[in-house]
């Protein structure tokens, strides 16, 4: 490798991976999450490959609130879009509960994000007529109707405290919910890591476009942004159909770990935490996404550790305190703490010592 | 031949009269400049050239097309371009996409196509980038090139606003106070680069200003306006001693 390293096109001063160092590290990392499913116990392989498709989920609202600035609490309904036309889809024709029974992974996958994606479209205009705060409120609107909804089409749903069977993951006649060479949890993370590589990488490539740059302009300044020939409103629509196809496939995956879904899941609570995930993450940014979808759904995990270091902290829900308790308040303490020490997230926290280091041992 | 004519205009606010009866015409490449007090209505033309306010009476027509009914980001599809009085840059993103966003209606790609980053958008970015780069190098910002905008002096502001409107690759350019609030070597600079688009671009362009010698200066023709009506519409020199001018900045001599 010769040095002074130079960009001499500016294909090259664009690309995604633009330095050495960019390229190695992504490669280890996929390398080695590659092997993660041969080295971690089951229980733990399906709360990560959970955290990846939560990644998902959190990519889509980043894109819609973080780009383009429009602020959802409604990201629970498209989850549940995409949840129940999965399930239904791909569940078996003859269950108690609505099902085709075209169980091929990408079908279901596609159709579930197509189907969110289009109600994303059909409550865009909303965008266009209410902005901040009564934008909010709406999108919260949505979540009641959702719920609502799931609550009395018991044929799709099953009832609340009943649910159904989630989507049923098949790839080529190959059950990926049924242990064979590998177990359940193992295929299962290692599908969900192969689609997360692939939905990151295409929202990274979106928001980097000309359509990411205009979301980024209508967020910033409206008025501007129409100035120099973006249109407002359909990039909002737009930016709301990109969110909820990530949202829908999200939904369509995230219980087929689990293999169950109760309708109630679907609530405030779940919109809420993906906010959380967006902000703690880092608002703004893919990688960001990532990283808080995976901590906020590992959390629960880490906690259930600390009675071993702190023994007064006890795992009885009858006892105080206890690490149901400490999982709550630590939630809280996160948002609040990220918010007033670390707007940008754990990206921020990330970026900060990627230039600490660059410049160590000097400070500037 | 005219670029631009505004005819008749009138627009009011809640029976508070912003424009009323306002007629004038750009020709191409001219330097248009519209002067007039604070709250004369100014920026109210500008705003019903660009398409921000819908005028109640009288219509815009640029290059023999009528624009009255046309939404802003239309306007700007057909070669309209303008700077805002209070900069109004993006300013989470750096200059080199504030840039970039000018060229937004000259790089045509779909979402898909972004998604995929594959040759057609990936050499429409390219294409941009290097007309984007050419704009750099016109407005001199090579050296804040990747810093945030929101961080940048106002002066260096201005000008990646300029630069931004000048990325649309416009036929006419409105400047809405381009030196407002800077200091004499940046009056000077911003003054270097207007002329140099006009001698080099030969884009029409409007300039709203308050500082009179840039605009005498400057300005082929000039606009008087005072309480949204037109004073005087006349060369610089003829402009400087017209009664009526005189009088609404100076106030009248008894």
């Amino acid at each position: 490798m010769t040095r002074p390293l130079l960009y001499t096109s500016y294909k090259q001063d664009t690309a995604l991976l633009d330095t050495r160092a960019k390229r190695l590290s992504v490669l280890v990392l996929l390398v080695a999450a590659a092997f993660v499913p041969l080295q971690v116990a089951d229980d733990l392989l399906q709360l990560l490959a959970v955290g990846m498709v939560a990644s998902i989920g959190a990519i889509g609202l980043n894109i819609v609130s973080g780009y383009a600035g429009q602020i959802s609490l409604g990201h629970a309904f498209f989850l549940a879009i995409g949840a129940y036309t999965g399930a239904a889809l791909s569940g078996d024709p003859d269950g108690k509960v609505l099902g085709f029974g075209v169980d091929f992974l990408p079908v279901w996958v596609l159709a579930s994000g197509l189907v969110a994606a289009v109600a994303g479209v059909i409550v865009a205009p909303l965008a266009t007529r209410l902005r901040g705060l009564y934008l909010a409120v709406v999108t919260l609107g949505l979540v009641f109707l959702g719920a609502h909804i799931l609550k009395e089409w018991d044929a799709l749903s099953g009832g609340p405290g009943v649910g159904r069977p989630a989507a049923v993951p098949a790839l080529f006649g190959i059950r990926l919910d049924e242990p064979g060479t590998f177990t359940k949890e193992q295929k299962m993370f290692w599908l969900m890591l192969v689609l997360l590589v692939v939905f990151a990488v295409l929202a990274r490539n979106l928001v980097r476009s000309r359509v990411g740059r205009a979301f980024v302009a209508v967020r910033d300044r409206d008025l501007a942004a129409s100035a120099i020939g973006i249109d407002v409103g359909r990039t909002k629509l737009l930016a709301f159909a990109v969110s909820s196809f990530y949202a829908g496939v999200a939904g369509s995956l995230l219980y087929t770990v689990a293999g169950y879904m109760d309708p109630e899941s679907f609530g405030l609570a779940m919109s809420i935490q993906y906010i959380a995930m967006v902000q703690i993450g880092g608002i703004a940014t893919i990688s960001g996404s990532i990283m808080g979808a995976m901590a906020l759904t590992l959390l629960p995990r880490l906690t259930r550790e600390l009675p071993a270091v702190l023994p007064f902290i006890s795992t009885d829900t009858q006892e105080f305190p206890n690490v149901y308790q400490v999982d709550t308040a630590l939630y809280g303490v996160l948002i609040i703490a990220f918010l007033i020490f670390e707007p940008r997230g754990m990206y921020g926290l990330w970026n900060r010592q990627r230039a600490y280091w660059k410049a160590w041992p000097f400070s500037y | 031949m005219t670029v631009l004519e505004v005819r008749d205009v009138h627009l009011s606010f809640a029976g508070v009269k912003a424009i009323d009866g306002v007629s004038f015409d750009v020709a191409e490449g001219e330097l248009f400049a519209v002067i007039g007090p604070n709250g004369a209505g100014k920026t109210s033309i500008f705003n019903v050239i660009s398409g921000v306010y819908r005028p109640q009476r009288g219509s815009v027509v640029f290059q023999g097309e009528d624009l009255t009914d046309l939404k802003p980001h239309r306007r700007a599809e057909r070669g309209i371009a303008r700077t805002f009085q209070n900069v109004e840059l993006f300013s989470g993103l750096t200059v080199l996409d504030n840039l970039m966003l000018g060229r937004h209606q000259h790089t045509r790609y779909g979402p898909l196509a972004a998604m995929a980053w594959l040759g057609r958008a990936r050499s429409a970015e390219v294409r941009a980038r290097a007309a984007v780069e050419e704009i750099i190098d016109f407005l001199e910002l090579q050296q804040w090139r990747r810093q945030l905008v929101g961080l940048l002096p106002y002066g260096v502001q201005k000008r990646v606003e300029l630069g931004r409107a000048l990325a649309m690759e416009p036929r006419l350019l409105l400047l809405d106070e381009p030196v407002a609030g800077m200091n004499l070597e940046e009056t000077e600079d911003m003054a270097r680069f207007i002329l140099d688009i006009r001698q080099e671009l030969g884009v029409a362009m409007i300039l709203v200003e308050h500082d009179m010698g840039l605009v005498m200066d400057l300005a082929d023709r000039i606009l008087a306006v005072d309480f949204g009506v037109r004073l005087a519409l006349d060369v610089p020199e003829r402009i400087r001693d017209h009664p009526e001018v005189v009088k609404a900045y100076l106030g009248e001599t008894s």
